[in-house]
């Protein structure tokens, strides 16, 4: 132990001020380079899931709209009978 | 002889082995940073010339080899990625970068923290200080470099002949205090030979270089793992990997740094 005393230790024997500011600034700077670091990986792995979602979304319209258009002929086609039905329904009661 | 390296080119890979490595050199960083800093900030004897100002040291010096050393590392991957056109070696040169840089500016500002007292001014336009400097903005160009181009093959080799060109200033940073008159004082540790130093201070040193080199090693390998994930994004294996969260995250960081 060099130091008697905390007030001794922070004092740093008059060079108190540049010892603290070199260990200071260097945890810092460290601090700063692990936390965004660890940030980025995070935002990365986000975004890719982002995209991963995105894509399943857009997959999933394309196969709703593809069966809707079959449903939508296969309606339209329904509607034509009903038409004809109609008419024809129309032609006897006159 | 080198065939045993050849399953490491492979991204998935290294992916999983860096995983592997990570929580070994966070912790190992923890307890020898921990240690090696109270070490020398109270332990260890202040010096007959400098007085107590002398613990600066311990941060100073660490951070300017590793400034060095880890741009001489990301000069060999941009080499390798030149050469044999590695990508892996391109996202590893990419990963160093900002640590390099942090690990320049840290010695920068200790330096002059250290300078004040000592030389009576924070700054002088001298060879070692100013080749630092240098070092410091050919990190800031390698980073802009591997930032401003969509295509990473396009930013990786532009990237990697900023580097290559600019690894002349290496030796100029090593030997200046030999070449120029310089307020910078000579070499303390790196001396072939005995170092210049009483063992009650080289321990402390060591154990604080260890702890640092640990510490650069845990950040390189997260940031590598980013690059390589970024980069491989459309693999599959990336896609299956994103299924199982559990296994993205080899280690937390508590208790690091």
């Amino acid at each position: 132990m060099q130091f008697d005393s905390i007030s001794d230790f922070l004092e740093m024997g008059g060079y108190g001020f540049y010892v603290w500011l070199s260990y200071g600034v260097s945890a810092l700077l460290l601090i700063i380079l692990v936390i965004a670091s660890n940030n980025q990986h995070k935002v990365v792995i986000e975004r890719i899931l982002a995209r991963q979602k995105r894509e399943k979304r857009l997959r999933l319209a394309a196969e709703q709209q593809n069966q809707q258009q079959v449903q939508n002929t296969s309606s339209v086609n329904q509607s034509e009978d009903e038409i004809k039905n109609i008419n024809d329904s129309n032609e006897v009661s006159s | 002889m080198w065939k045993w390296l050849h399953p490491y080119a492979n991204p998935e890979v290294s992916f999983h082995f860096t995983g592997k490595l990570m929580p070994w050199f966070s912790v190992l960083a923890a307890i020898f940073l921990s240690v090696g800093l109270v070490w020398a900030l109270v332990f260890a004897p202040a010096d007959y010339q400098q007085g107590e100002s002398f613990r600066i040291f311990y941060i100073h010096v660490p951070a300017a080899m590793f400034s060095m050393s880890i741009y001489f590392a990301m000069a060999i991957a941009a080499f390798c990625s030149l050469v044999w056109q590695l990508k892996l070696s391109d996202a590893a040169a990419s990963a160093m970068a900002p640590v390099g840089a942090t690990f320049t500016a840290i010695a920068l500002i200790t330096g002059a923290a250290w300078g004040k007292p000592m030389w009576g001014t924070w700054w002088i336009w001298d060879a070692r200080l100013t080749s630092e400097l240098i070092l410091l903005f050919l990190y800031l160009g390698v980073m802009a470099l591997h930032n401003a181009f969509e295509d990473k093959n396009v930013a990786g080799k532009a990237a990697g002949i900023l580097t290559l060109v600019g690894s002349i200033n290496l030796p100029i940073i090593k030997y200046s205090v030999e070449w120029w008159n310089t307020l910078h004082q000579g070499a303390t540790v790196s001396k072939l030979g005995k170092p210049s130093m009483t063992a009650e201070m080289f321990w402390p040193f060591l154990i604080c270089f260890l702890g640092f080199a640990f510490l650069i090693s845990t950040i390189i390998c997260i940031r590598f793992r980013t690059e390589l994930l970024s980069r491989n994004s459309m693999r599959p294996w990336v896609k299956k990997l994103l299924l199982s969260p559990e296994k993205l995250v080899p280690s937390s960081l508590s208790g690091d740094k």
